[in-house]
């Protein structure tokens, strides 16, 4: 398994000029850490395109087969009722009604099955340390996470990363909680 | 991102480019001549529709500008150019719709056939106690002046909103844009209120005896999403032609969006309306919509696949959204749609069972749009595509999301 070290920079221009530096290298950057969005690092470390588009599709098409069961099963097949004369015998012909349920159900199931899909990729779980390895990236600090395959050579990556610009390496995370 | 500009870039209409709007003026003004001469009425709710339905996109400009000014958004401004120009037919659009009224409100509106003294009477044969109740609001002098208020205001707005920006192009005085965003707050007050009066002048008083509390918001998102795909074309025309280097993958992402919102948000009050008036089953009320299950059927309900299914599948995904051509296609199926959605309103209470698609139809559609298209373009001439001394011009220019 690689190890992961911590690059610590003080400002964000520095940590943008050396990640393309650090991968020219042949250093793997695998995430940053900021107190604040920086705009284009995505593309800079190379974070491939999210997926939770798909997954909230998904979601949500569960959503809306799960409603449009749902109000077969209660107002159609097992208990059909007249309320103002609305055809109650066909489905499609009382979907209009049932059109609302529908879409909040859909909303429903988009919105909480992304929310806890993030939560779940993220780690980030009641209960659960944050994995913060350095207490203040909160606050003015930007860590440059990067994994090192070969044990042997992490003295030699943390030094390069130090050249680029770095004030600090990390060689394990100061974890606190 | 190209890191040079020409800021200041003139769209140039060449005669050829002039060429083709002018023939499709004239296949329109042939579909016109000939449809008075077959079908009067038929061809009194074609121009009304189709002069409505450009108005609105018209209209749905000078919104766009406005609503950005508002919100003091940044993005827009490499755009900006497009809207104000699609503001400019405004003016045709209203005269347009001002001499149909005149000329034609025996052929479409049957409020005015009759005068309140012959409605209210209970003797009379044309005895009408809903119509005679609401003429005090649908007659023929307080319709035309409601009419010129709205030409005045909307036109006025785009006017003001336009001179700014043209003036800011030449002396940079931030004192336009500060104005600019001042207007633009009076104007979305004055158009919430005035769209809204006027869907229900030009189109909900086609069917004098039906109301609907919602036919007001229901246009409103129809004239926005049309007049969303519309200046997503003439982005994109410009884009093609090389004037819009300037916009990034982000502009396009942010027009799609706009587009699959909108059109999500159409389906919402179209099925709303829809919907409670089925439910409530009341009888002023469900004519309206049993004459569209009997009569308009298949376009009615295709209006529903066209606006909505359709739309809602293309735009759905990012990489659609940032590829011209995807944006293109359905942006065209909008713009159909919703022409589609103003005939089946327009329609019914006019021409009724005889309505028919045919040459003259998409004989007027065709000369309205070569109008808008001329319209937009001798606007777009008339300055910089790049406003130069915007204040938001950077963030624009460096939109990225």
């Amino acid at each position: 398994m690689a190890k992961r070290i911590y690059g610590v920079f003080d400002d964000e221009e520095a940590l943008m000029h050396a990640i393309p530096l650090l991968k020219e290298k042949g250093v793997v950057c695998k995430d940053v850490q900021s107190p604040f969005p920086i705009h284009g690092i995505e593309s800079l470390i190379g974070v491939p395109r999210t997926r939770i588009s798909i997954a909230s599709f998904l979601y949500g098409l569960t959503g809306t087969s799960f409603a449009l069961w749902m109000t077969w099963y209660m107002m159609i097949y097992d208990w059909p009722i007249n309320i103002g004369g609305k055809p109650n015998m066909m489905f499609y012909m009382n979907l209009p009604a049932f059109i609302p349920v529908t879409f909040e159900l859909t909303v429903f199931c988009a919105a909480h099955g992304m929310a806890i899909t993030f939560l779940l990729r993220s780690k980030l779980l009641p209960g659960v340390t944050a994995p913060i390895p350095h207490p203040r990236i909160t606050d003015d600090k930007f860590i440059l996470h990067v994994d090192v395959k070969d044990e042997s050579k992490v003295n030699d990556v943390a030094a390069l990363i130090k050249s680029e610009g770095a004030s600090d390496v990390l060689l394990k995370s100061m974890q606190f909680s | 991102m190209p890191t040079f500009y020409k800021m200041d870039r003139k769209y140039e209409l060449t005669r050829n480019n002039k060429m083709i709007p002018l023939v499709m003026i004239a296949i329109g003004v042939i579909a016109i001549i000939m449809g008075f001469m077959t079908d009067k009425t038929r061809t009194w709710a074609v121009l009304l529709q189709n002069d409505f339905y450009f108005t609105a996109i018209a209209l749905a400009g000078t919104f766009f500008i406005a609503f950005n000014y508002a919100a003091q958004s940044g993005w827009t401004v490499g755009i900006k150019r497009v809207p104000e120009a699609m503001g400019g037919f405004l003016k045709y659009g209203m005269l347009g719709l001002i001499l149909i009224f005149i000329f034609g409100h025996h052929d479409l509106y049957h409020w005015t056939h009759h005068s309140h003294e012959e409605l209210s009477d209970p003797n009379s044969p044309v005895f009408d106690p809903i119509l005679a109740g609401k003429l005090g609001f649908l007659n023929i002098p307080f319709y035309i002046s409601r009419l010129v208020l709205y030409a005045v205001l909307w036109v006025g707005f785009t006017y003001v909103l336009r001179r700014h920006s043209l003036q800011e192009d030449l002396d940079g005085n931030i004192e336009h844009y500060k104005r600019s965003v001042v207007l633009s707050a009076i104007f979305l007050v004055i158009f919430a209120v005035s769209s809204s009066m006027a869907a229900w002048d030009i189109l909900m008083s086609l069917d004098a005896h039906w109301f609907s509390t919602l036919f007001g918001w229901y246009i409103f998102a129809g004239l926005f999403v049309s007049g969303l795909a519309m200046l997503a074309m003439f982005v994109l025309y410009l884009d093609r032609k090389g004037y819009m280097n300037h916009l990034t993958d982000s502009h396009f992402h942010d027009i799609g969006k706009f587009m699959f919102a909108f059109s999500v948000f159409w389906t919402y009050l179209w099925f709303s309306q829809f919907m409670l008036i089925w439910y409530a089953n009341l009888p002023e009320e469900v004519g309206y919509y049993q004459t569209r299950w009997k009569l308009f059927r298949s376009i009615w309900i295709g209006n529903f696949f066209i606006n909505f299914i359709a739309p809602f599948l293309v735009f759905m995904t990012r990489d659609a959204k940032r590829t011209k051509r995807i944006l293109f296609f359905g942006g065209i199926i909008i713009l159909v749609g919703h022409w589609i959605d103003v005939f089946v309103m327009v329609m019914p209470a006019t021409v009724g069972a005889e309505w028919t698609i045919g040459f003259i139809e998409i004989g007027t559609a065709i000369g309205f749009l070569g109008a808008f298209i001329l319209s937009t373009l001798t606007e777009l001439t008339k300055a910089s595509l790049v406003p130069k001394n915007h204040p938001m011009l950077q963030e624009s220019l460096h939109h990225h999301i």
